[in-house]
């Protein structure tokens, strides 16, 4: 196991007759992800890319042997679609379905939560380990086994910052996107140690964005528990100032969420922070050229 | 997000009982008058403006009243107003009460600990902002019990209220959070909440509906936020589209690949105009009212930034190009494409077929964005 997947992830995938479904179960394949199942209700006995469909997740496990899940049911279905895999047994579901309301993710990560599930997303990319396995959407084009990891808030910044690490030459051990929605499965602070704990794993890139603690609660972990090196990239630093979650928002997060505010909490924690993405790669490798110097 | 005036918050209130002074709409002069000379709205009363913006009371937006003649001139008043840059169209007319103390109480999500938040303060009426931190309570709320018997007591304490007035303050808590889960609420902010006697009465209402929720409300349908004309066409389209005051076009795939591109401009002196947010599409018919809808803004060039993932190459090169057809020959404005990911080679070859380069590296796109801009201008 490196981080959260690896040969032995056997993926389900939820909603694989709609086209994104489709799509990427061919895509996942394509990464070398043991694609095993797929569910859509009504449409058992059916086949995607060469594919068993089933109708249920219990079937989906049962016959299969899934142990992961890749969501892309629409927003109205993805909570029960959910918290169908959560009571089948699977105990890794990346969600990348968008626009789920707030209030039904509230029940999806705390319901989760109490059975040992862990979701990545909603709104996300999802996970990926060069070489091992991809649970989600990130395209296969961006890696090259290496030993970054790299984790964000972002969807397609990721893919930008992952694809500029692979054209400098290095390759990464395991990207996890984790979506920018306001309540999410696994947020950076959940995902560090795993990182931390990760053998495979020398430096991590960390991808933040404007608005929200994350970056700040991210920084805070990093300077107490995370013995690695870090390079940061904050999106945002020029936005117009963003729509504030009415006045009770704002007392919440008084006096972080800024670009400022998270680069700096970063810096202090030791990070490397690039101003750009394209700064990124540059960063890493000079990390890692010191820490081989050591 | 969905802002609801006080009156539709109020009106949430109600449904679930939120206790309320008594009072109702006008919106005329001779509609206000009615109200309390039929008896409707008791006298005295106050004549509240429906905005969005907070501040009224300071803006001689909230005006008192005592007679039906007074009425009619608070109306009048009003009315004429435009308040922090709103025409308003609507009055809310309310009895006054024998206020007792003011206070605060609101529900809403705290992103770090992923939990609803109940904060109450004893200190409402004014700006919660304005409040010291040590006179504010937050009660992080599990979302499967809900709010709980011994949280109620916490928040009972934190405002000051005992017997019969806690008792009322457990009613009103558990109203609350029945609207806060069942309307999808992001917000719902009671300031002042005022005692009277024994009872809590919700003098204001803030409430705000989460957008990605309007599927299960479309009761809300109707409302929305301030938004120009090309983005409420944007919005409709599913386009996420912003308008600045720069003269730099950017269509671009992501919130935070959006973000960084406005930031990469900024550094090289660009002043980026509109932008816009494809979002993950692979119609070529989306990519192509987006470019359209961009033409109209009339920027001075036009950087396209996409890193394909659900979003292919492909797609956007072939909306993009069937776009560039349709705009007329003068109102045509440089192009500098940067499209990288899925389908990348299939997707620079239509561009290039159509006289157009992409180019790779962001920085480099990004500069000849910003030249070709100043070129132009």
């Amino acid at each position: 196991m490196t981080v959260l997947v690896d040969t032995d992830t056997r993926v389900v995938v939820q909603g694989i007759t709609g086209h994104q479904g489709m799509t990427h179960t061919r895509q996942m394949k394509a990464f070398g992800t043991q694609v095993v199942a797929g569910v859509t209700p009504g449409k058992a006995g059916s086949e995607v890319e060469g594919v068993p469909v089933f109708d249920s997740v219990r079937d989906a496990v049962e016959r299969s042997g899934a142990n992961a899940s890749c969501i892309f049911v629409p927003a109205p279905w993805a909570k029960d679609a959910l918290l169908e895999a959560v009571d089948a047994g699977i105990r890794l579901c990346t969600v990348v379905t968008e626009h789920i309301p707030f209030h039904d993710m509230l029940v999806m990560y705390h319901y989760a939560r109490s059975k040992g599930t862990r979701i990545i997303g909603p709104n996300c990319p999802g996970i990926a380990s060069p070489g091992k396995a991809k649970v989600g959407i990130i395209p296969n084009v961006v890696f090259r086994p290496g030993r970054v990891g790299v984790i964000s808030r972002s969807g397609t910044l990721t893919y930008e910052i992952v694809n500029g690490i692979k054209e400098h030459g290095l390759g990464q051990s395991t990207c996890i996107g984790l979506g920018g929605d306001p309540v999410v499965g696994t947020s950076f602070v959940d995902a560090l140690p795993l990182f931390e704990a990760d053998p495979e794993t020398d430096l991590l890139v960390l991808v933040g964005e404007i608005g929200g603690t994350a970056e700040e609660d991210a920084a805070e972990h990093i300077a107490h528990h995370f013995s690695k090196p870090v390079v940061a990239y904050i999106a945002g630093r020029s936005a117009p100032s963003g729509k504030r979650m009415g006045h009770a928002g704002a007392i919440i997060t008084r006096g972080k969420g800024t670009a400022e505010t998270k680069v700096a909490a970063l810096e202090a924690a030791g990070a490397q922070v690039a101003r750009f993405p394209y700064e990124v790669p540059d960063l890493v490798a000079q990390l890692l050229r010191t820490r081989g110097r050591r | 997000m969905v802002k609801l005036a006080e009156w539709r918050g109020k009106e949430v209130f109600r449904r679930y009982g939120v206790p309320l002074p008594r009072g109702a709409v006008a919106r005329s002069v001779a509609e206000a008058e009615e109200l309390v000379r039929s008896g409707r709205v008791p006298l005295p009363c106050v004549v509240k403006a429906q905005v969005l913006a907070g501040g009224r009371g300071k803006g001689g937006a909230v005006r008192f009243a005592t007679t039906p003649e007074e009425t009619r001139a608070a109306a009048a008043a009003i009315l004429a107003l435009e308040f922090k840059g709103e025409k308003v169209k609507e009055l809310l007319l309310e009895e006054k009460l024998a206020l007792g103390r003011e206070l605060y109480v609101s529900l809403t999500l705290d992103r770090a600990r992923r939990v609803p938040i109940l904060i109450s303060s004893g200190r409402g009426g004014v700006e919660i902002e304005s409040v010291a931190d040590a006179e504010i309570d937050r009660q992080p709320v599990d979302p499967f019990p809900g709010i709980t018997g011994y949280e109620k007591r916490r928040a009972a304490r934190v405002l000051g209220l005992s017997g019969e007035s806690a008792r009322a303050l457990d009613r009103l808590l558990d109203a609350l959070w029945r609207a806060f889960e069942s309307e999808d609420a992001e917000l719902i902010e009671i300031n002042p909440l005022a005692t009277v006697g024994n009872e809590l009465v919700a003098l204001d209402a803030k409430v705000i509906i989460e957008d990605d929720a309007a599927f299960r409300h479309p009761e809300y349908a109707d409302i929305r936020d301030d938004r120009t004309p090309l983005e409420e066409i944007a919005r409709e389209k599913e386009i996420a589209f912003v308008q600045l005051d720069g003269n730099i076009g950017v269509i671009a795939n992501g919130a935070g690949l959006t973000m960084a591109t406005l930031d990469v401009l900024k550094e090289f002196g660009g002043e980026p105009g509109v932008f816009l947010d494809l979002g993950g599409t692979d119609d070529p018919k989306k990519v192509t009212e987006a470019f359209l809808l961009m033409a109209q803004a009339k920027p001075k060039s036009v950087f396209l930034n996409i890193f394909g993932g659900v979003t292919r190459c492909d797609t956007v090169a072939t909306g993009l190009v069937t776009a560039m057809q349709q705009v007329p020959p003068a109102e045509r404005f440089p192009l500098i494409a940067r499209i990288r990911g899925n389908n990348e080679k299939e997707g620079i070859e239509i561009l290039r077929a159509a006289g157009v380069t992409s180019v790779p590296s962001l920085k480099e796109s990004a500069q000849a964005a910003v030249a070709a801009a100043r070129g132009s201008g």
